[in-house]
């Protein structure tokens, strides 16, 4: 029983999950601006245009941010911690926060590498990680 | 006569005791008793308030949800004017710049801004994150402790561009300490050093257990009203001699860049535009410390440093009583008080700093006070910059 907190679905995020339940990372790109953008909007956050189609992402990138979370985030993430959360520059330009799934929590440093990670948590969610590349 | 200028005429908060209300109550009573008091403060009865604002997280879901609705109920007031803006914790600087804006257009009289929180009595601070939909479905299923992860990730990003140091914020939390050491209302009030600090428990790295902010009660209230009005009562007036506002993201990841407050530098580039004043004709200084690094931050983001230089800025406790940049002059957030929004405490001071009332902790012949609060996740900023002429 997975007891941490899902996402909630909704229409607009959709194929973004079900994508991740297939094992692909997918962004929405911007044929006006050329930019990518995460998360999934309807106007392109960037030039707002709506000339929007989604697009698979390489799954790679560099850590921009990191913490570690030595106090848990509730008490379903208690058996984690310490436990590394950060905010990655994925190669499309577009930024997300995400995990870092390694067992030396200390080895983190901004910069570094990293490539997604499939985390079923779920039948239904897989939640995008990053492993250090 | 000409058009109406808005000034501040009365301000309270409610007494704390180990961080909480002296006595059992509701969050619609705090709110009433601590209005009651800026109202007295201020010379005015409650029936000529025409205009209400407040901000809270109180009674969500239920009656909380029309806030000013609620509380005018409460109070037994019909309000002419009424904004119930939440932008987080600098919702009050933001209310302060409304109700100034409402008053000097004819739209209310007397405004009131109120606050009320009973976080600590009841325990109800919620660290498990936010509920995970809309834009929080990208964020809180990946575990970020809120609100210290977010601040956590631009103290990490701010030290790696930087060079800024754990010391360097450990700075912040000693200087506004020795604050509180004068204060007699503030809740922690002990000696504490840098290696104090240092030696907290790690919470979420970098950010130490004393890097953040209290969690306790609070209820205060603001009175503002034309200066023809306050002359006619006899009472000293605080003018509002500019603000501004701004705001970039609430999700972490969509803040444009970790290591600098953008909402900050456009409220602040805005209210210093407005009041036709340059930073050196500020006497005391009242930003918003939900973590040590929020000061840091927004010390450069105003302007009274430049970018990456905030650790010097900070540094050999220039922000402590006696230095030459008094800094969140009643102990701040840090050890103050910090109920959840803390940004109607700042007003409060400052408007205390600028009439003199301060004791041991008055800055000589404060007569200009910038006030800025930080709201979300370094998420809104807001600036109000005062006056006593």
């Amino acid at each position: 029983m997975y007891e941490k907190p899902l996402p909630v679905v909704d229409p607009e995020s959709a194929p973004y999950w079900s994508a991740l339940k297939d094992k692909r990372l997918i962004l929405k790109y911007c044929r006006d601006c050329g930019r990518h953008h995460f998360y999934p909007r309807a106007l392109c956050p960037h030039c707002h245009s709506d000339a929007l189609e989604w697009s698979d992402a390489r799954g790679t990138g560099s850590i921009y941010s990191f913490t570690i979370a030595r106090r848990p985030a509730g008490p379903a993430f208690k058996a984690d911690a310490p436990y590394v959360v950060a905010v990655i520059d994925l190669d499309e330009g577009a930024r997300m926060l995400t995990n870092i799934v390694i067992d030396d929590v200390e080895a983190v440093r901004i910069g570094q590498r990293v490539a997604v990670h499939f985390d079923a948590v779920t039948d239904d969610i897989t939640l995008p990680k990053f492993k250090l590349a | 006569m000409g058009k109406p200028e808005a000034v501040i005429v009365g301000v309270a908060d409610a007494a704390l005791k180990d961080g909480k209300v002296l006595t059992p109550m509701s969050v619609l009573q705090l709110q009433a008793l601590v209005a009651r008091d800026a109202l007295a403060d201020a010379g005015i009865p409650m029936r000529e308030v025409d205009g209400l604002l407040t901000a809270g997280m109180w009674g969500v879901p239920g009656p909380g949800q029309l806030a000013t609705v609620t509380l005018s109920e409460y109070l037994g007031i019909v309000p002419r004017f009424v904004d119930g803006t939440n932008i987080g914790g600098s919702a009050f600087e933001a209310h302060v710049a409304h109700a100034a804006m409402a008053i000097e257009a004819g739209r209310c009289e007397v405004a009131l801004i109120t606050y009320g929180s009973l976080q600590r009595s009841e325990a109800s601070r919620n660290l498990a994150g936010r509920p995970s939909v809309l834009t929080m479905q990208y964020e809180t299923p990946w575990g970020m402790p809120t609100p210290v992860g977010g601040y956590a990730l631009a103290a990490m990003r701010h030290m790696h561009e930087f060079g800024t140091t754990s010391e360097h914020l450990a700075e912040i939390a000693v200087a506004t300490r020795k604050w509180a050491a004068l204060n007699p209302g503030a809740t922690n009030r002990g000696p504490l050093s840098i290696d104090d600090v240092l030696k907290s428990p790690m919470i979420s790295d970098p950010l130490h257990l004393l890097d953040a902010c209290l969690v306790t009660d609070g209820g205060g209230a603001i009175v503002m009203t034309s200066a023809a009005h306050a002359k006619a009562l006899g009472r000293k007036a605080v003018h509002v001699r500019g603000y501004g506002e701004a705001h970039t993201h609430w999700t972490i990841a969509a803040m444009p860049d970790l290591a600098r407050l953008t909402a900050a530098e456009v409220a602040g580039r805005d209210a210093f535009a407005m009041a036709g004043i340059g930073h050196d004709a500020i006497d005391v200084v009242e930003l918003y410390d939900s973590f040590t690094i929020t000061v840091l931050l927004t010390l450069e983001a105003l302007g009274f440093c430049k970018r990456g230089e905030g650790g010097a800025f900070v540094a050999g406790q220039r922000t402590a009583p006696g230095g030459p940049f008094p800094l969140n002059t009643n102990g701040g957030g840090l050890s103050y008080a910090h109920p959840g929004m803390y940004g109607i405490f700042l007003l409060i001071e400052a408007v205390r700093q600028l009439r003199g009332e301060c004791g041991e902790r008055q800055i000589k012949d404060a007569v200009t006070a910038l006030v800025h609060g930080t709201g979300g996740t370094l998420s809104s900023g807001a600036t109000c910059i005062l006056s006593t002429r």
